[in-house]
């Protein structure tokens, strides 16, 4: 027997898709074939003049200096996000599936924080790390630790890291959580019978187990932390110090908004693009084939 | 029946009465008490006459009520006044079309308008080379220095003499410290501070072109050795603990409010909220000058924002802008928003009118910031700057002194590159805009 729906008429099918495809194109392909266009042009703020310089915007951008700063600290930043970020919630994923008594109040208590919008959990953590008036801030200094991530580049990062991270734990720890479930108890006893310690059993039988996950969590973290982290960077470095928290989304949102510089941001937006087309191969190529849910 | 029918048709009458006054749109970025302020400033001016409504609405901070107009413009319904941070005045002026010179909307109107009895440091700022008014001055400040009385008294200074000079500056700061003062001295705008106004307040410029007033073609010249001092006086002052860097906005602000700070230069818009929050006595001076520099102190520039009136709209309308804006330079009105605000009054005739209210008896300090801008006539390099896309090239500059606050750069290497990058953007902004 026929598994797919077979249509009859010719035009029900398209009829049924042209709301998606109507919102594809409004929200999707238009505004990405007009960053194409305008990242040839060069124009003033209220576009009443415009020249078209075919790749000049491009070019500059890989002779301008802090565009190239800007790759490297984007590549730092989604480097040390998914590292740490997975890392921590393998930790706390581990640990909730050993927990007997009250495993519900600490799952629930981990998914929290994705329900909190970005900005919001960058304010949050601007307002605990605030260099002046912040309360972790005022505990560090009792320590002896001058905190002040306004003028320290090291510091800023590290903000941004931690507000990044702590947003996506929860979206990793169910993941991990499903992935640790789905490893058949008989394989752990059986290991455990055979003398093997917690630490041996971890990294012989549940960390390659739990390979497929990962992998798939280390490519949307990657996704999340170039794309998804505007908001906690908008809300507390905004870039700064010295572009040193100003990751490319961030430098795309600067230059255009900001700057009103529209061809070089229509540019830095293109290549983006190209990055997430990248990824979205990557994904479909290794990911979705590999992993087992 | 026929009372019924003609009160319908006085109602209707009414009616068209209201609809045939004509809406002017107003986008400004004064948010909380300000924002009322202006909200209250429109009410008014309704009252006034029957003919135009102007409807306030605040569109978010400077940056993004600017892209929300820029935004409109191309959507073809812009407001039809817009409220523009000083740094976006090139862009502005260089959208032809898109702006009308406010000297053109007063005379098309027949409103009586003349340029000189603004101040001249703040009309300089928003007016051409040929002496025409572009802009309609607004909400304008400058940077004072402000003084922590009880702090001075406390390291055995004379709290009713604040430094005059850098020297001075330096000797008290040595002392505060000395005195257990945890932040001695924080600064907010940075660039605007100690670059901009550091070189009006010098006389020496910022870039050629009278600081890119004249034309497009200007370079920059922060890299003097007199700039290079200032800025690596003030990298010493960090290492040593004595300058406390808190941004590039106004958060040294609340550092000098809360009595952390002893001593704080930023705007002269800051004292409302300082009066407020401030548990000790305090006094606002004008900003110190190295005293080996000839002519030092000139006078201070302005910061703040003006009124852009946008083209592409009926003359009826504009006809409305004139007299929103005649309406605006009145000494009362004037008087009224400078008392309430802080910002400074931007006719000779309402600060006239303020000092013989008495209100400078009663609130000392408040007329520093004009004093302080009309301290001389204004010369070349202290009339105000225009340089394009100033929005990147203050973050430029910041970037740079930022380097050396942390100790990373030297001041002569950060002014020398900061005066590069800065020179790349005006560049852009020319070749984006000979078209």
């Amino acid at each position: 027997m026929e598994k797919r729906v077979v249509f009859q008429s010719k035009w029900l099918p398209y009829a049924l898709l042209a709301p998606q495809i109507v919102v594809t194109v409004i929200f999707f392909f238009w505004p990405a074939a007009q960053a194409v266009y305008y990242s040839f042009l060069v124009q003033d703020a209220f576009g009443t003049s415009s020249q078209f310089v075919w790749f000049q915007n491009f070019t500059e951008l890989f002779h301008d200096g802090r565009y190239v700063e800007s790759f490297k600290v984007t590549v730092l930043f989604s480097t040390l996000v998914a590292v740490s970020g997975l890392a921590i919630s393998l930790l706390l994923a581990t640990a909730a599936d050993r927990v007997v008594r009250g495993a519900m109040a600490y799952k629930t208590l981990l998914i929290w924080p994705y329900a909190v919008a970005p900005a919001i959990a960058g304010v949050l953590w601007a307002f605990l790390f605030a260099p002046s008036i912040g309360i972790v801030t005022y505990l560090l200094k009792k320590m002896g630790i001058d905190w002040n991530w306004i003028i320290n580049s090291e510091q800023a990062m590290l903000l941004v890291v931690i507000a990044a991270v702590w947003k996506q734990i929860s979206y990793n720890f169910l993941f991990f959580l499903a992935g640790l479930q789905s490893i058949p108890r008989a394989l752990m006893e059986a290991a455990a019978i055979d003398g093997a310690s917690p630490t041996r059993r971890f990294w012989t039988i549940v960390f390659p187990l739990l390979s497929p996950t990962t992998f798939f969590l280390l490519v949307v973290n990657i996704v999340y932390a170039f794309f998804d982290t505007f908001g906690v960077i908008d809300a507390t470095t905004q870039g700064g110090p010295a572009a040193s928290t100003q990751i490319l989304v961030y430098k795309v949102y600067h230059d255009g908004v900001k700057a009103a510089d529209l061809g070089s941001s229509s540019a830095q937006s293109v290549i983006l693009m190209l990055i997430v087309i990248t990824l979205t191969v990557v994904q479909f190529r290794f990911v979705e084939k590999k992993v087992q849910y | 029946m026929i009372r019924k029918a003609l009160l319908a048709a006085l109602s209707l009458a009414a009616a068209t009465a209201v609809q045939a006054q004509t809406e002017i749109q107003f986008w400004h970025s004064m948010g909380g008490a300000l924002g009322d302020k202006v909200g209250e400033l429109a009410t008014k001016f309704n009252a006034t006459q029957n003919q135009y409504k102007v409807v306030a609405t605040y569109k978010g901070s400077y940056s993004e009520s600017m892209t929300a107009a820029i935004a409109a413009y191309r959507a073809g319904n812009a407001p039809h006044i817009l409220q523009v941070f000083e740094v976006g005045t090139a862009t502005m002026m260089a959208a032809k079309g898109a702006i009308i010179p406010v000297a053109k909307v007063m005379k098309d109107a027949d409103e009586p308008f003349d340029p000189k009895v603004y101040l001249p440091t703040v009309a300089g700022y928003y007016t051409d080379t040929k002496g025409n008014m572009l802009s309609f001055p607004f909400n304008s400040s400058t940077v004072v220095f402000y003084v922590n009385k009880d702090a001075f008294k406390k390291a055995g200074l004379d709290p009713n003499k604040a430094p005059k000079t850098w020297k001075e500056f330096l000797a008290a700061a040595d002392k505060l410290k000395a005195a257990g003062q945890s932040c001695v001295y924080t600064s907010g705008w940075p660039s605007w501070m100690h670059v901009e106004n550091f070189s009006a307040w010098h006389n020496v410029p910022i870039g050629t072109k009278e600081n890119g007033m004249a034309s497009l073609d200007s370079e920059f010249q922060i890299n003097s050795p007199l700039h290079v001092r200032h800025v690596a006086m003030l990298g010493d002052m960090a290492k040593k603990g004595l300058f406390t860097y808190a941004g590039r906005g106004n958060q040294a602000e609340a550092k000098f409010g809360s009595g952390e700070c002893a001593m704080l230069t930023s705007s002269s818009g800051a004292q409302a909220n300082i009066k407020r929050n401030a548990k000790f006595e305090w006094s606002v001076n004008f900003i110190p000058y190295h005293d080996d520099v000839k002519g030092a102190p000139q006078n201070s520039i302005i910061g703040g924002a003006s009124l852009w009136t946008m083209g592409g709209k009926t003359n009826n309308a504009y006809k409305g802008v004139a007299k929103f804006f005649a309406y605006l330079s009145r000494p009362e009105v004037q008087m009224d928003w400078h008392t309430s605000t802080g910002y400074v009054p931007i006719t000779q005739a309402a600060y006239e009118m303020t000092r013989k209210s008495g209100y400078y008896d009663k609130n000392p300090g408040a007329d520093i910031a004009v004093k302080q801008l009309t301290n001389k006539p204004p010369t070349s390099n202290s009339k105000g700057l225009r340089f394009g896309n100033f929005v990147q090239g203050r973050e430029a500059i910041e970037e740079e002194m930022e380097g050396v606050f942390s100790g990373k750069k030297d001041a002569k290497a950060a002014m020398d590159e900061a005066v590069k990058r800065g020179n790349e953007i005006l560049r852009k902004f020319e070749a984006a805009n000979k078209g």
